[in-house]
């Protein structure tokens, strides 16, 4: 892994991360890497991915209701910020 | 007689039963025994003092009005990653050090109207990533065998507090052997029941088509009572399974090992095996053949593929369910952002640690632009094959059996340097993870002092079987009585 690559993961990720930590991250994923390049050696010619771990298994869906109460106070009492009962962020447009 | 601590579940129902004992003197001398442990343990992030006597006390009320089920009063501890109605849920991360969970998981639901009585949270590896209990926010916690050895994880705390008899019972989760594995490693009971038995509702998601929650407890018996109340479907959790929920605790009446067709794995007696750990396993077969049942051995030729496969489809789901923690609208802000973008990224840089942060780049580069097929998708092929040999071997035995883990509890530190060494202690229970497999841990020996476990893996929804084989070895042995020194 290049140093570049590190760093652009990082970027996808929304990972501040520090000159130290991108260099230890960058050693460890090139050994996690090099580790799960293993799967290579299987031959999985024609196999279907597994989508689901059991088998033959359908996912429910339930009625279209509403079933969830109005929580908004409870739920926003964990949040960083809030006014008004709006959670604030830095400004976004100028 | 037995110390009230010492005591399984089962017997400390009947002692409630029986008014020898109340709930609210069983919570009390529990909590006394919590904090005198706590320091050299660390197995609690948060004791719930309060809360547990006055459910006792409600309990205790029940008991004496004969509207008691068969867990009230009984004291129970939730890992931390179990979201609890009114108490900080962390999930041993600074993310979620100032979250208190606004609503119950169903398992906690569950238990509570059970009647069962909240002690506190067990500390955790943060999002239960990792194997030894070293990445939580709160500290490592400690081997009650022995201090200065990791208890094993994600689940040390629960592992290590029903190992030093802190509580009789703990919740706890696996992915890719977060149960068996530190119940192995503390001589305790631990087991994680088939994808989908347990609502993962309001259990914190880390990685979804592999996370299971189950229970670790003194005995197999212990963990059949509670699992009976846990286990279920939830219109809640789409991926709970619809199915009627056996009496697993009916199913110890008569535990048949006779004719049991035991398949011994093996690719899991490889070099990696510690040998005293080997002999161990190879004594509690025997008791099983002396008991009439059939031992043949079995391969599953992909077995060795697992970790490789698990490090990737575990991270690539990790990376996807930890984008929700973006100092928005619960969790952890940094000071002062300068804008949106520096407010996710140092949020995220500095509410998470070191291998939560490893797990997410992992994940982020295996699903990223170009690399998903070779990686993911790849992945998820050999997961198939997995499955498919396990399959294969569940038509000619009846369960599979075999170390729960390479070597018996290490010391703080000897793996923390290459994430690769620590992966690979989840060797031989990874697999019932990716074919979303029943299979448990019990103890079966010491090694140099230090508790083995053995595990039993069983087909899909043979969650029965596998405690009535467990509960039968234990009328033979009394490897899950043994309390280590310091806590008897």
């Amino acid at each position: 892994m290049e140093r570049e690559q590190i760093a652009a993961i990082a970027h996808l990720a929304r990972l501040g991360l520090g000159e130290s930590e991108l260099s230890a991250y960058q050693e460890s994923l090139t050994r996690i890497l090099a580790f799960v390049g293993e799967l290579d050696r299987a031959d999985t010619t024609g196999v279907t991915p597994m989508a689901h771990p059991l088998a033959g298994l359908s996912q429910p869906l339930r009625a279209d209701e509403v079933t969830e109460r109005d929580e908004r106070d409870r739920y926003q009492a964990n949040a960083p910020c809030v006014e008004a009962g709006l959670y604030l962020v830095p400004k976004v447009i100028e | 007689m037995t110390a009230v601590h010492a005591r399984t579940l089962v017997e400390l129902a009947a002692s409630l039963r029986a008014k020898e004992l109340s709930s609210v003197e069983l919570t009390r001398l529990l909590l006394a025994r919590i904090e005198a442990a706590q320091p050299t343990l660390n197995a609690f992030i948060s004791v719930t003092a309060e809360r547990a006597l006055a459910q006792a006390a409600e309990a205790d009320r029940a008991l004496g009005s004969g509207r008691a089920g068969p867990l009230t009063g009984l004291p129970i501890i939730h890992k931390d990653i179990f979201c609890t109605d009114g108490v900080r849920t962390s999930c041993g991360s600074r993310m979620l050090d100032n979250f208190v969970a606004p609503y119950s998981a169903t398992v906690v639901a569950k238990l509570e109207a059970a009647g069962m009585v909240m002690l506190g949270k067990a500390n955790m590896d943060e999002f239960a990533m990792g194997s030894s209990n070293e990445t939580s926010w709160y500290g490592p916690v400690r081997n009650p065998w022995d201090t200065r050895l990791v208890p094993g994880g994600s689940s040390g705390g629960s592992a290590a507090a029903v190992a030093a008899r802190l509580g009789p019972v703990a919740t706890a989760t696996d992915t890719g052997g977060s149960i068996r594995q530190p119940a192995a490693l503390c001589g305790v009971t631990g087991i994680k029941p088939t994808y989908g038995r347990v609502s993962r509702y309001g259990m914190i998601a880390f990685a979804s088509s592999l996370d299971q929650g189950g229970v670790i407890a003194v005995s197999a018996a212990d963990a059949a009572l509670v699992l009976r109340a846990m286990a279920g479907f939830d219109p809640r959790d789409s991926t709970s399974v619809d199915r009627p929920v056996p009496d697993y605790v009916a199913a110890l009446e008569h535990p048949q090992v006779a004719g049991l067709t035991i398949g011994l794995l093996e690719e899991f007696f490889d070099k990696g095996l510690d040998p005293e750990n080997a002999q161990r396993v190879q004594e509690a077969l025997a008791i099983y053949e002396r008991l009439g049942a059939k031992i043949r051995k079995v391969s599953l030729p992909n077995i060795r593929l697992s970790v490789p496969a698990y490090y990737v489809v575990a991270p690539a789901e990790c990376s996807s369910n930890l984008a929700r923690y973006d100092g928005v609208r619960f969790g952890y802000r940094c000071e002062k952002p300068r804008d949106l973008s520096d407010l996710y990224c140092r949020s995220r840089g500095e509410g998470f640690g070191a291998e939560v942060k490893r797990r997410i780049m992992t994940g982020t580069y295996v699903l990223s632009a170009g690399y998903y097929d070779a990686y993911y998708l790849k992945a998820q092929k050999v997961r198939q094959l997995i499955a498919g040999d396990f399959e294969r071997a569940f038509k000619e035995v009846d369960v599979i059996m075999g170390p729960t883990t390479p070597t018996p509890a290490f010391e703080l530190g000897a793996k923390t340097a290459d994430p690769v060494t620590m992966y690979l202690n989840d060797i031989y229970t990874i697999g019932a993870n990716l074919a979303g497999l029943p299979a448990l841990s019990i103890p079966c020996g010491f090694a140099g002092g230090l508790p083995v476990g053995l595990q039993i893996i069983g087909p899909h929804f043979a969650e029965e079987r596998l405690l009535a084989a467990a509960h039968a070895y234990q009328r033979e042995t009394d490897w899950h009585r043994r309390i280590p020194q310091g806590y008897e």
